[in-house]
């Protein structure tokens, strides 16, 4: 059994107590230490990525527990991708974060965002549902430090409100995983898609009532209207770059939808077959034209981003919503796609921050360095709103490709392309208001003249640029593996078959292998319980 | 016994939801509290209820108590508790720098001199 696959949760949960500890005062050594973590983490994310591309499924077993029993974390192609994308957003935004000056405003920056890096990995990799809701806490808690970083009143008010939120997000988290555990006696995802099949059909109410259950929260995580009140302030108040990685804590809860949905509810399951195109359409549908509507109402750049996000994230949902093989492949490429759009977004508007008294969508002195942010501005919302030729023309075509020939084509084909108009309305407004308007407006001769931000910010903005762009040029390829990636969702019996079937401790031991101590343990019949046991 | 828990997984809801929708923050971590434990008592319940059953497997011994939702109610207790103090910290940083415990956003202010919103460390 390699021991790779748990180095991403491992290597942030002991660079982050070291770097509080040991470095405390030294912000040299924290960046050095948390620079290296980060370029570690894509080495090995990208070797765990090279080693599931194949379609391998890596199953480690945490103390050599068998799977019912114990907590194992699984790597397939969906989440050493979702690994690596984490990975490599997380460095250009922490090169961000130190070339601003971010870093050194607050305390402990770089040990809160190892263990934000540490939830979220974990989130990816677990097969696990309670041990799912214990990442989520991770991150989030560290994200609730991160938020309010650098402090300020109104950081605090929408902090305030962010951890509420969340906060009863996780109360229904758990109330959701205490119902599937009456229900099924388990919590292990690939023990649980056989448990789900073993539901008659006459008794499907609480299993409908846990998968809703899920569904909602996983919605609260990926920011689906109704459910994204929390999102607007909290990401246009949070730092710049703490704003640009969390644009990858809203696909943790599409990544969650896609795994729950496709393993232990899968769309043929007809205990729970209706469920996703029901719910899950509309409100994606209502998402995606709530944000880019917000994105024209907006009359902050910060707002107009986080907005865009919600836009986003409705996409993604409307590819999600659909459940068959191209959506889904389709919803992976623009999730990739939108992770990196947003976090450039984010880290633009805190570039024209730097050079501007506040984001008021008014014309105000040109920024400091405005030609370069206005270029990189121009580049990103491009992209984020999806015209030719970045890679957002390219997901949107393939999801409006993948909902051709559905029943809802044309509700679906008519909101993507309006809404397209108006978030580019939008994002042209912004722009235009920001940047040209700018040249007409005097500098105040008593205002002082803010520097050029630091190069290193530029480098991180590029980077994430550079991404989309080379996403757009291997589209093609890119688009294959995800099409790979979402056959293997699909089919889902190499999965189960792995997780249930490798030996460990607890497993029913074979018939000529019973001796010893643990054989009063394991001959209890844990193992083949029923789904409907009564303890 | 099965009604007595589940009337107070039903009440502890019930008034902890009621709170939650308040504007302030107290009522509202109160709120979270209660539901917290609504949910501690539910995730326990989850198990079946047993009464006098040991958890952990004897010989001659017919009826067990499932030992999982306790593990399970542990954890949430330990997330919830640290939970509701960070909750309590952050609330009272933002009820002493603005002198203003209202949960929900304050109303826009529409005048293009609106104040600036720098953060400084």
């Amino acid at each position: 059994m390699s021991h790779w696959i748990i180095l991403p949760i491992v290597l942030p949960a002991f660079l982050a107590p070291f770097i509080v500890l040991a470095a405390r005062y030294h912000i040299g050594i924290q960046r050095a230490v948390s620079v290296a973590g980060g370029l570690a983490l894509v080495a090995i994310a990208a070797g765990l990525a090279w080693q599931a591309s194949d379609g391998t499924i890596t199953l480690y077993q945490l103390s050599d527990w068998a799977a019912p029993f114990g907590i194992v974390l699984v790597g397939d192609r969906l989440s050493t991708l979702m690994v690596l994308l984490t990975a490599v957003l997380s460095l250009f935004v922490l090169l961000y974060a130190i070339g601003s000056g971010w870093d050194e405003r607050g305390r402990h920056f770089h040990a809160l965002y190892q263990f934000q890096l540490m939830g979220i990995m974990g989130a990816f990799l677990t097969g696990d549902l309670f041990n799912l809701f214990v990442f989520f806490e991770v991150l989030l808690i560290a994200s609730y430090g991160l938020m309010i970083h650098a402090g300020g009143n109104v950081r605090l008010r929408a902090g305030v409100q962010y951890v509420l939120f969340n906060l009863l997000g996780s109360t229904l988290f758990l109330f959701a995983l205490g119902s599937i555990y009456a229900e099924t006696g388990t919590l292990n995802m690939a023990d649980l898609a056989g448990r789900a099949q073993m539901i008659g059909a006459d008794a499907t109410a609480g299993i409908r009532i846990a998968a809703v259950l899920l569904l909602l929260v996983f919605a609260i995580k990926a920011a689906v209207v109704p459910l994204h009140f929390w999102l607007p302030s909290s990401y246009a108040e949070a730092p710049g770059p703490v704003a640009a990685l969390f644009a990858i804590m809203t696909k943790v809860g599409a990544y969650a939808i896609i795994r729950v949905f496709t393993i232990v509810f899968p769309p043929d399951l007809s205990v729970t077959a209706d469920l996703h195109g029901a719910l899950l359409l509309p409100a994606a549908l209502v998402s995606l034209t709530i944000g880019m509507v917000g994105v024209l109402a907006a009359r902050k750049l910060d707002r107009l981003v986080a907005f865009s996000v919600i836009g986003s994230m409705g996409m993604v949902m409307v590819a999600i919503s659909l459940f068959t093989q191209v959506a889904i492949a389709a919803a992976l490429y623009y999730i990739v796609h939108s992770t990196l759009a947003a976090g450039a977004l984010f880290l633009i508007a805190d570039l024209v921050r730097a050079g501007r008294a506040d984001l008021e969508l008014r014309a105000q002195p040109p920024v400091a360095g405005a030609a370069l942010t206005a270029a990189a501005f121009f580049v990103a919302a491009i992209a984020m709103v999806g015209l030719p030729p970045l890679s957002g023309f390219v997901g949107k075509l393939l999801i409006l490709d993948a909902a051709y020939g559905t029943e809802h084509v044309i509700w679906i084909w008519a909101v993507v392309l309006s809404v397209s108009l108006v978030s580019l309305v939008g994002f042209s407004r912004a722009g235009s208001v920001i940047f040209w308007k700018a040249e007409g407006i005097e500098r105040p001769e008593e205002a002082e003249v803010t520097p050029r931000p630091a190069g290193l910010s530029y480098v991180a903005v590029g980077g994430l640029l550079g991404l989309l762009a080379l996403h757009t040029v291997f589209a093609g390829k890119i688009y294959d593996y995800m099409d790979r990636t979402s056959a293997q969702l699909f089919a889902p019996a190499p999965y189960i078959a792995k997780v249930i079937g490798t030996p460990g401790k607890m497993t029913r031991p074979k018939p000529e292998k019973v001796e010893g101590t643990d054989k009063a343990l394991t001959g209890d019949g844990e193992t083949d319980a029923q789904p409907t046991e009564e303890h | 016994m099965e009604f007595l828990v589940a009337s107070a997984v039903g009440v502890l809801t019930a008034t902890g939801l009621y709170l939650v929708l308040r504007l302030r923050t107290f009522p509202v971590i109160m709120g979270m509290s209660l539901l917290t434990y609504a949910v501690n008592v539910f995730l326990f319940a989850s198990g079946r209820l047993t009464i006098g059953a040991p958890p952990i497997l004897q010989n001659g011994v017919e009826t067990y108590t499932d030992p999982l939702p306790q593990a399970l109610v542990l954890t949430a207790i330990v997330i919830s508790f640290g939970m509701t103090a960070v909750i309590v910290m952050i609330a009272l940083g933002a009820y002493l720098g603005s002198d203003d415990d209202h949960v929900d956003d304050p109303a826009e202010d529409d005048t293009p001199q609106a104040q600036p919103q720098e953060d400084q460390a």
